[in-house]
């Protein structure tokens, strides 16, 4: 069975909820959103605590409060929500395969729009050693397990981790009743210690070690402890513990994108758009975490407002302009998003370049040059920190020769 | 307590496969199995791959075994259903003295009765495997290599065995061993049995069994093989087995699809002397990624999706020790190293010819027909990708584990089957869910839930 649509969304977080609600009013015909949840509201859902909405609803609510915002809002804006479906493969450039209660399907769509998201990587993906006992999670599990599941988790956690998530972490771990007996870093400083005000007073009393790494989890069935290593001196110790939480590190959900063939990016590992937020297949359109592994939801949200416009072009026909400019970042920095700057093209959402930072630096510089000549240079006032995204104004690079090789983004 | 014409010991392929063997003659048998599932020891983690035999030792019990097991295996996984992709492997030469040493291979392959090996070119050997590592000057493709899901084999062959009347014992490990005129008395953590025989296919437990029957001839040694299973999107680069040329050290690290659509790399090969040691380590985990690196640099770009180690039941001889004890009514079948997976199915015909003299192995008219499993390889159709299945029972249709899309329906028939899983451990081995890239990120919360739902 094929069904045709308009537009069809993949995966009902913040952003496409927000893609969907913002396209429903203007588009003609269906604007359809997948997602294989059994409620949309992606990650928000299960993330039980304020910390949502400041830029997108300008209000600050809890997680699952949010999510029913955005569900709300996009079915009013008569976007059509379905739930239980997931796309599992397409059939054809813009033709998804889909899978629900109500049978297997293809889906045809003059446009889609890619919101799958993003996710932290769990132990095995981390390379941590030793047994593999009950008790090792991610914060998205624990989150589940927690907030939708009302499980217990144990007594004494490790948290490994100290970005943004992982003071969420230690939140859900209080709320369940389990101490978070040490929270480990492998960078110089705890990422979020400092700028994270709110959790970090809420937990007042967590341990953090940073430069530290997990060298082994212990136990047979259960978890009994870790063992950690001091990077500076070498030095291991055991902790004893019942959990463990694998946080942060995080991998966009990228399946569809690579299998659909689209152009990825090597460093966020998500795909390649211009500012856009158009990929490199024509029709194909992405936005939120698929495209910087990790930002805050309502960041997600306004890539969902900020793609419509691109979708709404090409639904009427025009098409995506050839060529543009390749941002790269260099290291320390991890990624930039997006990724491409098309003569013509309009500014990225928000006027701003996200970037990821792998060291610390208080007062940051950033400097874009193009073929050795600089194009700019701006000192933030907020500081490049690991664990979260980092962001600059695009005029930074807005001057950049469209016929001219690629802009490097470096940090000082 | 209960009296059995025959007991066999332990769970795992092997014996499952004799208990199904035995249970399709008049005789009355237990399966003992210490653990609380089927296939929890060695026969859950291992490379998974169903061996022609042809660089086994000529002449020797295992070589005659394996090449037997790989046909009747073969042939039962058609019957029921369990997953087998005939991919074929290349073995690769990376070195002069191991490019030298492939017309030996091949010659020896023959003497195994393996007449289908070719040596190719540098060239060929990239054509076929393009995401190798720089440096091959060559190989040899062995065209009947192919993979296979293990869990599925060992259910199966228990789930048959149950199904032909043979009692499942499980949580019942084996402590004691009283020899009567007629029986032998079991004593196990959960009660005791008696039997006319007993088989010892304890796996890493067999050498203490075989003391515990006032034997002491040999010392099961546990070496460690540590694996790491990449993303499912690294599946073409690997689009059949890739084996090292064997060593003294055994057969060496190799890079395989997987049946789940993953790649996997590995085994290292460690004698350890704890058997319960299934964990993995700093070590073994930094060599696969050196030797990854070497062999097929493109993976380790890749995802991990999982890191696991399996232990051999090694017994330092280059045979299986299968022997028959007609005083003690007791049969041994231990060493089975590395190919038990394989060999399984023709290991129970060796032991059902040996025990023929003893007991009365005619086979009982009326069998049930071999289970039908359900199949757990991305190669062939699964429940989340068909139409009708879903039209006639919408929760196949319910993806409950996204990774690896398992469905709600997949999950429940898991939870009633005629071994149902004792714990979310048991139910990934029937179903793969948790099993993929997220580690239960989405899906593990709900899993567990369904899973404790159904158990009330
Ligand atoms: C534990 C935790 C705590 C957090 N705390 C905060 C916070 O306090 N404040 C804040 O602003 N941000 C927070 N974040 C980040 C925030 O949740 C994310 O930025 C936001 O959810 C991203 O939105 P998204 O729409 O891009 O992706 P997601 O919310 O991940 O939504 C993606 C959706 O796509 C669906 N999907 C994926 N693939 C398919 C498919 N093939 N078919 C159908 N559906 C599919 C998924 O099921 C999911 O519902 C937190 C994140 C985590 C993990
Ligand atoms: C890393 C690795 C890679 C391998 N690769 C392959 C391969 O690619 N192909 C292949 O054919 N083979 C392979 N093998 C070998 C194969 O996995 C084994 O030969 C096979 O699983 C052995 O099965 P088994 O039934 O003898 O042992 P097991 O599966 O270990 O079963 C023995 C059972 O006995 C039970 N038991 C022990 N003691 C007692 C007691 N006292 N009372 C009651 N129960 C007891 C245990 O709990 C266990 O379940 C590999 C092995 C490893 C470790």
């Amino acid at each position: 069975m094929t069904e045709r649509v308009r537009v069809a969304v993949i995966g009902g977080g913040p952003a496409g909820l927000t893609a969907a609600a913002t396209l429903a009013p203007s588009v003609d015909g269906d604007v359809l959103v997948l997602e294989r949840e059994p409620e949309t509201g992606g990650i928000p859902r299960h993330s039980d605590h304020p910390g949502y909405g400041l830029r997108d609803l300008r209000r600050f609510v809890s997680g699952p409060a949010y999510a029913r915002r955005l569900t709300r809002r996009a079915r009013d804006a008569g976007a059509r929500l379905e739930t239980e479906a997931m796309v599992t493969g397409w059939a054809g450039p813009r033709t998804l395969e889909v899978t629900s209660p109500h049978g297997r399907r293809l889906v045809q769509a003059d446009a889609v729009v890619l919101a799958t998201g993003a996710r932290e990587r769990p132990r095995p993906a981390r390379l941590i050693p030793g047994d593999r006992p009950d008790g090792v999670y991610t914060t998205g599990q624990l989150q589940n397990l927690v907030h939708l599941h009302h499980r217990e988790v144990g007594r004494r956690a490790v948290v490994v981790g100290a970005e943004l998530v992982s003071w969420s972490a230690v939140l859900t771990l209080r709320e369940a009743g389990c101490r978070t007996v040490l929270m480990t870093s492998e960078y110089e400083r705890p990422e979020a210690y400092a700028a994270f005000h709110l959790p970090g007073r809420l937990a007042f009393g967590v341990l953090v070690r940073a430069r530290t790494r997990i060298v082994a989890v212990n136990g047979r069935g259960r978890v009994t402890s870790v063992d950690i290593e001091d990077l500076g001196t070498g030095r291991r110790r055991r902790v004893p513990c019942d959990t463990v939480i694998t946080t942060g590190d995080w991998i966009p959900d990228h399946e569809l994108a690579r299998t659909g063939g689209l152009e990825m990016d090597a460093a966020t590992l998500g795909p390649r758009v211009d500012t856009s937020l158009a990929t490199s297949l024509p029709g194909v359109f992405a936005a939120g975490n698929l495209l910087h592994p990790v930002d805050t939801a309502d960041v997600a949200a306004l890539d969902g407002r900020h793609v419509a416009a691109a979708v709404l072009r090409h639904l009427a026909g025009d098409p995506v302009p050839g060529g543009g400019v390749p941002l790269v970042a260099e290291a320390p920095l991890r990624w930039v998003a997006p990724q491409l700057v098309r003569p013509g093209g309009p500014p990225p959402s928000r006027g701003r370049l996200l970037l990821w930072a792998d060291a610390f630096r208080t007062l940051p510089r950033v400097t874009a040059t193009q073929d050795g000549r600089v194009l700019g240079r701006v000192r933030l006032p907020w500081p490049a920190a690991p664990g979260r995204v980092f962001r600059v104004p695009f005029s930074l690079v807005a001057d950049a020769d469209p016929a001219g090789g690629p802009v490097r983004l470096s940090l000082e | 307590m209960n009296t059995y014409d025959v007991a066999v010991i332990g769970g795992g392929i092997v014996g499952s496969a004799i208990a199904r063997l035995l249970g399709g003659t008049a005789l009355s048998v237990a399966l003992v199995e210490a653990r609380d599932d089927v296939g929890d020891g060695t026969s859950k983690a291992n490379t998974a791959i169903l061996h022609t035999g042809f660089d086994a030792k000529p002449g020797t019990l295992e070589s005659r075994l394996v090449a037997r097991g790989y046909d009747l295996l073969g042939r039962y996984a058609e019957a029921t259903g369990i997953p087998v992709e005939r991919t074929g492997a290349l073995l690769v030469a990376w070195t002069r003295e191991q490019l030298d040493a492939l017309p030996g291979l091949r010659a020896k392959a023959e003497r195994n009765g393996y007449t289908a090996c070719e040596i190719v070119d540098a060239a060929e050997v990239y054509r076929r495997v393009p995401a190798l590592g720089p440096g091959a000057l060559g190989g040899l493709t062995v065209p009947g290599e192919s993979v296979i899901c293990t869990w599925t084999t060992n259910l199966a062959l228990a789930t048959d065995a149950v199904n032909r009347g043979v009692r499942l014992l499980r949580g019942h490990r084996v402590t004691a061993v009283h020899r009567g005129p007629d029986a032998t008395r079991l004593v196990t953590t959960a009660g005791e049995l008696s039997a006319r025989w007993v088989v010892n296919a304890a796996g890493l437990g067999a050498d203490a069994l075989d003391a515990l029957f006032g034997h002491d001839r040999f010392t099961v040694t546990p070496r460690r093989g540590e694996l790491l299973v990449f993303d499912k999107l690294a599946r073409p680069l690997a689009p059949c087995i890739v084996l090292p040329v064997p060593s003294s050290a055994g057969k060496g690290v190799l890079v395989s699809p997987t049946i789940y659509g993953n790649v996997m790399l590995g085994p290292t090969a460690e004698d350890l002397t704890d058997k319960a040691a299934t964990g993995t380590s700093e070590a073994g985990l930094e060599f696969l990624r050196e030797k990854g690196a070497e062999l097929m640099p493109r993976l380790m770009a890749e995802e991990v999706t999982a890191t696991y180690a399996g232990l051999r039941a090694s017994i330092g001889r280059d045979d299986y020790l299968i022997d028959l004890d007609a005083g003690q009514r007791y049969l041994l079948v231990g060493g089975i190293r590395s190919t038990g997976l394989t060999a399984g199915m023709a290991i129970a015909e060796h032991v059902a010819d040996l025990l023929k003299g003893h007991l009365d192995l005619v086979e009982r008219a009326g069998l049930p027909a071999p289970p039908r499993m359900p199949n757990l390889g991305e190669a062939f159709p699964r429940p989340y990708q068909d139409a009708a299945a879903i039209a006639a029972d919408p929760e196949y249709g319910r993806v409950v584990c996204f990774c690896e899309r398992v469905t709600r329906g997949e999950i429940r028939d898991a939870l009633a089957s005629v071994i149902p899983p004792a714990g979310v451990e048991g139910l990934r081995r029937r179903t793969r869910a948790m099993n993929g890239r997220c580690q239960g990120f989405y899906c593990g919360a709900r899993v567990r839930e369904i899973f404790e739902g159904e158990q009330k």
